[in-house]
């Protein structure tokens, strides 16, 4: 930046006007940096979430779906909310594998990952990818690289909060 | 109307995760995401918090992961009821066995079926 100084060749003392000016422009550019840094995280923040409110929805209404055509032909309702998570993990596998759930994902973000086809997405992603490695320690043993994890938490949570009823009973 | 109501809740939910990922300063990943909102859910659950977003919701609540952390705690507390100590350890699991079955099962298969692009 040093040909921002503006005219001629420059003299060796600055005069007061000009370091005023030099400081003045130093901090113009912070506090561009500053407002530019403030502005465009808040963006993104604001389109991300609102991605992942409607994908994450549609997603959700697309289950819904599923669960009251399970109802209108006479099962009930508990079955039929889990018939619409067995389908909708089947889906969310299919989608992994056929490519398009990672291309929903990168718009999604959590609306494609929290769903239940995101749990499937979890499972099948690192499993594809490790095939290489075997169907033991390749495909079975990476299907749990994130959904073990969540098998895990999941469980010591349910067997504690079961404990704590049990003796609070 | 159910169908409006699961894509608000569902939305909301995801909402969420997604703010959590977005403006908190640590490193958020898909992983945590998941182990998060399966342990939330399963903890709102237990204090009774987490059937109200279902019984307003359907899909909407159930869909998400904190839904699968639900039906553990419910699972359970439903077979402490029944089955007394025994049932704080197979409440849980016997209740989200169709989905972790199908998730193994479909997860499998996929992997095995598909290969990664690029």
């Amino acid at each position: 930046m040093a040909d921002s100084k503006q005219p001629g060749p420059p003299k060796k003392p600055l005069t007061l006007t000009e370091q005023v000016l030099q400081q003045k422009q130093t901090y113009d550019q912070q506090a561009y940096q500053r407002l530019a840094d403030s502005v465009k995280p808040r963006h993104n923040v604001l389109v991300n979430a609102f991605n992942a409110f409607w994908v994450g929805g549609s997603i959700a209404a697309l289950a819904q779906i599923i669960t009251l055509i399970f109802i209108a032909n006479g099962v009930n309702i508990r079955d039929a909310a889990t018939a619409a998570t067995i389908i909708m993990i089947f889906l969310g596998a299919l989608l992994t594998g056929l490519g398009i759930y990672d291309e929903i994902g990168k718009v999604a973000g959590a609306g494609s990952i929290i769903p239940i086809t995101g749990f499937a997405n979890s499972i099948v992603a690192p499993a594809m990818e490790y095939k290489r490695e075997g169907f033991v320690f390749g495909v079975a043993a990476r299907m749990f690289n994130i959904a073990g994890p969540v098998l895990v938490y999941g469980f010591i949570v349910a067997v504690l909060v079961g404990l704590i009823a049990y003796f609070l009973q | 109307m159910s169908i409006i109501m699961a894509f608000i809740i569902g939305g909301l939910i995801c909402l969420v995760g997604q703010l959590i990922m977005d403006l908190t300063p640590y490193k958020v990943t898909p992983a945590h995401i998941l182990v998060g909102f399966v342990t939330g859910g399963a903890l709102l659950s237990a204090i009774g918090l987490y059937e109200p977003l279902v019984k307003i919701g359907g899909a909407g609540a159930t869909i998400p992961i904190s839904g699968f952390g639900h039906l553990l705690t419910q699972g359970t507390l439903e077979a402490v009821e029944a089955k007394g100590f025994l049932g704080a350890f197979t409440g849980g699991v016997t209740a989200g066995a169709a989905g972790i079955a199908a998730a193994v099962v479909f997860g499998f298969t996929m992997a095995v079926l598909f290969n990664p692009r690029g």
